[in-house]
């Protein structure tokens, strides 16, 4: 029996890992969108733990509402991505310098 | 299970948004015009139908609906109708732009009715699903918005940096959300507010450690320091129209969020949101008017003030009573309608393919037109805090709240940095009023209904500071 503390660690890392991609990375916006994928797949995980620990499907069912907009959200990036690539001819994150924030 | 009726009248509406939204995408589609009077026409018709319908059901009983989902209260009816009349308002002054710059037309009016469709779903959310539901819907058609212009990188880069932003913004919220579920075993927030209190120490910190996460997602959402990267580069990078749309409709939709997570989520660890929220604050209106002394850009000055005046939002929040949220309701709703004129003004001034970008731009406004100059100086005014007008009630209200909670020091942080702003502000008046035009020619906004329309929006901010009772009463009953 794995405890609910090792699914809450492993997600804390994945949570992690993706912010870390999000913020570190500074070569390709496709890395960026599965970093963004990835942190919804950690939270999906801390949901489907509790929700298996606690003996309560609620948190399965918001699951799979977290995984239909992040679906959206994926197809909306990877638009703006292709708009972005046709003006620029490039998806490097450094080269996105044009707004100096 | 099956919906019972009355769940289905409460959300109407929701339901008349939706279904004339897709009413209006058929409808342009078939007359087949790129610019189709039908697309504007049916637009309005759909905001002005929400506001009616909302307004009929005002008096109707706090109910909760959809097995807990939904609810529908005084809080998601007045603010369900300033979305919907701020978005009319929005789509009447960028309808020109929209011509001018050949921005695709129906594209805008539909993803903008979506957007705020999501924002009247988020503001009558009672359960953390309906609630990431309505939050995702109302930002993921602004990333498409943003990128509809085509003819410039800039518009693409903006979009991209707000659509990170936003997504690690929910990232955040959601792993926040998911703490709070694990520590109570349940998503729907009046639940979660009684589960709270019963909860052993050990979980107690759970619950912190989630909020943690949660004041993070809604800094984000906000555009409060220091989450607050994306604001000045999106409002500067997007279309103006669209610009006008992100700093209007989203802030009373942020403060929606707000509300239904901390005052009505979360009252009983008040005190430790209460903490965060005053560095939030405190950093947001430092940070916003110090930075705007220096901006040359106009939409960046006034990104940076936004995120000034969200810090000033927060005070009432932080104050945690009803009188505080009342108050922070109120400034929410002042600064969408000024926020609404400033940025409708630099869309509608920007014509002829001219936009308007640097404060240098509006040199001589008075000489070009006086009446537009001084609608803008009364927003600007108004902005700055200068009684009688309305920004001045607001910041009176929210100071009041945290005073009457014993944070003295906040006020006088915020009134000391309050000053600071004015010089910023009055700054647009100079140039506007004392500095000599750069083309003679005077500046004839297109039609009546854009002058009207703005008119109506600029001596509001006058109106609404003169005799605030009437809105200020509305927020008072809605809590």
């Amino acid at each position: 029996m794995i405890s609910l503390s090792t699914y809450l660690s492993v997600s804390a890392v994945l949570f992690g890992i993706s912010l870390a991609g999000i913020i570190l990375n500074r070569k390709n916006l496709i890395l960026i969108l599965m970093c963004i994928e990835l942190m919804l797949l950690s939270v999906n995980t801390n949901f489907i733990a509790f929700s298996h620990y606690l003996n309560n499907t609620v948190g399965q069912v918001f699951v799979f509402f977290i995984l239909a907009v992040a679906a959206a959200e994926t197809a909306i990036g990877l638009a703006i991505l292709m708009v972005l690539f046709r003006k620029r001819n490039s998806i490097k994150v450094e080269e996105l310098n044009i707004l100096k924030g | 299970m099956p919906v019972p009726v009355s769940d289905l009248m409460l959300a109407a509406p929701q339901w008349f948004v939706l279904i004339m939204t897709c009413v209006t995408l058929l409808v342009s589609l078939w007359s087949g015009k790129k610019a189709s009077p039908w697309t504007y026409g049916l637009s309005q018709v759909t905001l002005l139908g929400a506001v009616v319908i909302t307004a009929l059901m005002y008096d109707q009983p706090r109910t909760v609906a959809f097995y807990g989902n939904m609810i529908f209260d005084k809080i998601s009816a007045l603010l369900t109708i300033f979305v919907c009349v701020i978005t009319a308002f929005v789509l009447l002054y960028s309808r020109d732009y929209l011509k001018q710059h050949k921005m695709a037309y129906t594209e805008y009016h539909v993803l903008t009715l979506f957007s705020a469709l999501g924002m009247m779903v988020l503001v009558s959310s009672y359960s953390f699903i309906s609630l990431y539901v309505g939050l995702e819907l109302f930002t993921l058609p602004l990333y498409a918005l943003i990128a509809l212009r085509r003819d410039a990188a800039v518009f693409a880069e903006a979009s991209m940096k707000y659509f990170v932003m936003g997504a690690m913004a929910s990232g955040m919220l959601l792993y926040g959300l998911s703490m709070l579920y694990g520590a109570t075993g349940t998503v729907d927030i009046p639940s979660i507010a009684s589960a709270i209190v019963g909860l052993p120490q050990g979980q107690h910190l759970i619950i912190v450690f989630g909020l943690v996460f949660v004041l993070a997602g809604i800094a984000f959402k906000l555009g409060a320091v220091p989450f607050h990267m994306w604001v000045p580069d999106v409002y500067d990078g997007s279309p103006n129209t669209v610009t006008l749309m992100i700093a209007t409709g989203p802030k009373i939709a942020a403060f929606g969020l707000v509300v239904r997570l901390l005052a009505e989520a979360l009252p009983d660890v008040h005190v430790a949101w209460q903490h965060g929220l005053i560095l939030i604050a405190v950093l947001s209106i430092v940070l916003g008017n110090i930075v705007a002394i220096v901006q040359t850009n106009i939409k960046r000055m006034l990104a940076y003030s936004s995120i000034a005046h969200m810090g000033y939002m927060l005070l009432g929040i932080i104050a945690g009573t009803a009188s505080g949220y009342s108050a922070s309701m109120f400034y929410t709703l002042i600064y969408a309608i000024m926020s609404l004129a400033a940025f409708g003004l630099v869309s509608m001034l920007s014509r002829d393919g001219v936009d308007i970008q640097r404060i240098e731009d509006l040199r001589g406004l008075n000489a070009r037109n006086p009446w537009l100059a001084f609608m803008m100086l009364l927003v600007m005014f108004s902005m700055a805090g200068v009684p009688p007008l309305a920004g001045f009630m607001a910041k009176i209200a929210v100071l009041e709240a945290v005073i009457s909670v014993g944070q003295v020091w906040l006020a006088v942080v915020a009134l000391l940095f309050a000053i600071v702003g004015a010089y910023y502000y009055l700054r647009v008046v100079k140039v506007m009023y004392f500095d000599e035009p750069i083309k003679k020619t005077d500046i004839e906004l297109p039609s009546m209904d854009m002058r009207v329309a703005m008119t109506i929006n600029g001596l509001s901010v006058l109106i609404l500071g003169m005799f605030p009772a009437v809105l200020m009463g509305l927020c008072r009953a809605a809590f």
